[in-house]
């Protein structure tokens, strides 16, 4: 075999194994969806919407869940998203350039990527030590300490990508900045910065971890918010590593469902976003 | 008659008014990210007080976790941390980069975007849907399937050997490492992906025309460019794998020990914490245990930071070249 040859064999062999693992991970993602419609897809029923976790043996749903899930992340998102843009305002019109603006972004980077069971803990020491007991706000707190870096990242870059043009418009007309930033550049970065706090809403609604020691879980209906409360992934959580048939059944179904809401929330970000890229380009 | 706005004083003084609050507002949300990250800190510090003062060096270098003699080092957590996370790393980035190399150098347009979705929506699969799949599906096959076959045809062999011996548990340290894997593929790919797009196309096409094949460019024109963009990325994995909680906890086993075997039970730190910490009891245990979470910050605060670090330097090399 000559030089070229090896040289073309080499380059088929590479590429071929590039090919392989691209399939290799989708492979994993298929695998992981087949699993949970096949186990989940059979304990699907209304039951699963209108009755409450049952105990070991009986017959039940998870409407305590996900009622509590929904609740948690609809607060978690309520303190975290505004929190979130105001600062990615700050990083993105008022400060784009200085040294804090540097240290911030940097910090926010690194939370971003922090491990969630330790916002989990942070939150127990603040809020679980000194209300005395578990509740469903502290679990809502942690959730909101999650999405908070997201929404901050986000729309600092949808704010960055609204044009010059337009903020210098609005300014040469004797707008504040305040009024620039509300009138003019919210408006037309709205799509992006929705599309950033669906992302958040996608990434916590999954979270188990922070919700472990924070909400912790309850077999019944509850709607207290100083109070433990249900939530779907420490059902799952608890349920799955169960004996009992009935509680085994119920965690594939939930995992089905919370994982299929967030595949649709994440696709339908990115859908988005997809659209506000090609559009701007004209 | 009409008043231009402008210079209508009391209209001038609550613009500057609300310019204040606005602005003052914007600058609150953003030092409170600053002070959420100083908060962890020091509330994660002051929670392992009572264990650091108790068992000050030897919180770190002892292997012993007791909670009935209330004893307590984080050496095997340590440990279990360390190995998976690495483990999971050797695994993750050669398919990564294949991955990174199929989307940026070979997928045609069409397929491009469906696929690199697909790869990122690994990354949104939430780690308990990991775990309960690891410990359903994925334990029994590697139990089956994988682990007797390493046993058999590795465990003779001197010095890895070791790494190889004793029953296939199933779960166990090697399985928490492929879980974890599966979930930082899509996190280094990503990140991957898009340093291989900062290669300006220059730089490849004088590669193509001195007739090098794809791969040669890949290898050697397109890699050597993004090497610390890489690592960047790779040190980001890293840190996820550091932190993950729920994958780990259904398929490492818990057990507070340093087997010499990746076929064993073991424990990460994250680990311990979901699976201890509600059910501590006494000052010390759950000190212990927050002491832990401490450790983990500190590690992964390092990890994420000098990533950060590097791709930080790269974004600023990418914009002083435009």
């Amino acid at each position: 075999m000559n030089r070229r040859t090896i040289r073309k064999l080499t380059n088929i062999l590479a590429l071929g194994l590039s090919g392989l693992a691209t399939a290799i991970g989708l492979f994993f993602l298929g695998a992981i969806l087949w699993t949970l419609i096949r186990n989940g897809l059979a304990g699907v029923s209304l039951k699963l919407f209108t009755a409450m976790t049952p105990p070991p043996g009986g017959g039940g749903g998870l409407l305590n869940a996900i009622y509590g899930s929904v609740v948690m992340t609809l607060i978690g998102i309520l303190i975290g998203g505004p929190v979130g843009m105001l600062a990615g305002t700050y990083l993105a019109e008022y400060a784009r350039t200085s040294r804090l603006s540097t240290v911030i972004r940097f910090v926010n980077d690194v939370l971003l990527s922090a491990p969630s069971i330790i916002i989990g803990l942070f939150v127990y020491e603040l809020l679980v030590i000194r209300m005395g007991h578990f509740s469903a706000i502290a679990g809502a707190v942690a959730l909101a300490i999650i999405a908070m870096p997201v929404t901050v990242r986000t729309t600092e870059d949808m704010l960055t990508l609204v044009p010059q043009g337009m903020k210098d418009a609005s300014t040469a007309m004797g707008a504040y900045p305040w009024r620039t930033i509300t009138s003019v550049i919210y408006p037309a970065a709205r799509s992006g910065i929705l599309t950033g706090l669906l992302l958040a809403v996608a990434r916590i609604s999954g979270e188990t971890a922070p919700l472990l020691f924070t909400a912790l879980n309850n077999q019944f209906w509850s709607s207290n918010l100083a109070a433990p409360m249900a939530n779907l992934p420490v059902v799952i959580f608890q349920f799955a590593l169960s004996p009992y048939p009935n509680w085994q059944q119920l965690a594939w179904s939930g995992a089905l469902m919370i994982t299929l809401s967030i595949l649709v929330l994440s696709i339908s970000a990115r859908l988005v976003l997809f659209s506000l890229n090609s559009g701007g380009r004209h | 008659m009409n008043t231009v706005a402008a210079i209508d004083p009391r209209h001038a003084a609550g613009q500057r008014l609300r310019e204040r609050v606005f602005r003052s507002a914007t600058l609150v949300a953003a030092i409170a990210v600053l002070a959420l990250l100083g908060g962890v800190a020091i509330s994660l510090l002051a929670g392992a007080w009572p264990a650091l003062a108790r068992f000050r060096v030897g919180f770190l270098t002892r292997e012993i976790w007791n909670p009935v003699t209330e004893q307590f080092g984080a050496l095997a957590a340590v440990y279990g941390t360390v190995v998976t996370s690495v483990l999971a790393l050797l695994l993750a980035i050669p398919v990564s980069l294949g991955i990174a190399i199929f989307l940026t150098e070979m997928a045609p347009l069409w397929l491009k975007r469906p696929v690199g979705v697909a790869i990122e929506l690994l990354a949104a699969v939430p780690s308990i849907i990991y775990g309960i799949w690891g410990l359903f599906v994925l334990a029994p096959v590697l139990q089956r399937h994988v682990q007797p076959w390493l046993i058999a045809w590795l465990g003779p062999l001197p010095v890895i050997g070791r790494l190889f011996q004793g029953p296939p548990y199933g779960i166990g340290v090697l399985t928490a490492s492929f879980v974890l894997a599966i979930m930082v593929i899509p996190f280094i790919s990503a990140v991957m992906r898009d340093v291989f797009e900062t290669v300006p196309d220059v730089l490849k096409e004088s590669g193509y025309g001195l007739g090098a094949t794809t791969w040669e460019v890949i290898w050697q024109v397109v890699v050597p460019y993004a090497r610390t963009g890489m690592i960047g990325g790779i040190m980001l994995g890293l840190g996820r794998a550091l932190g993950e909680t729920m994958a780990v906890t259904f398929v490492i086993g818990n057990a507070h020990r340093i087997g010499s075997s990746l076929l064993a039970p073991g424990t990460t730190i994250s680990a311990s914490i979901a699976n201890e910490f509600t059910e501590a009891v006494g000052d010390l245990y759950s000190s212990s245990l927050i002491a832990l979470g401490a450790l983990l910050f500190l590690i992964t605060f390092s990890v994420i930071a000098a990533a950060r670090f590097m791709l930080l330097r790269l974004e600023r090399r990418a914009l002083s070249s435009v």
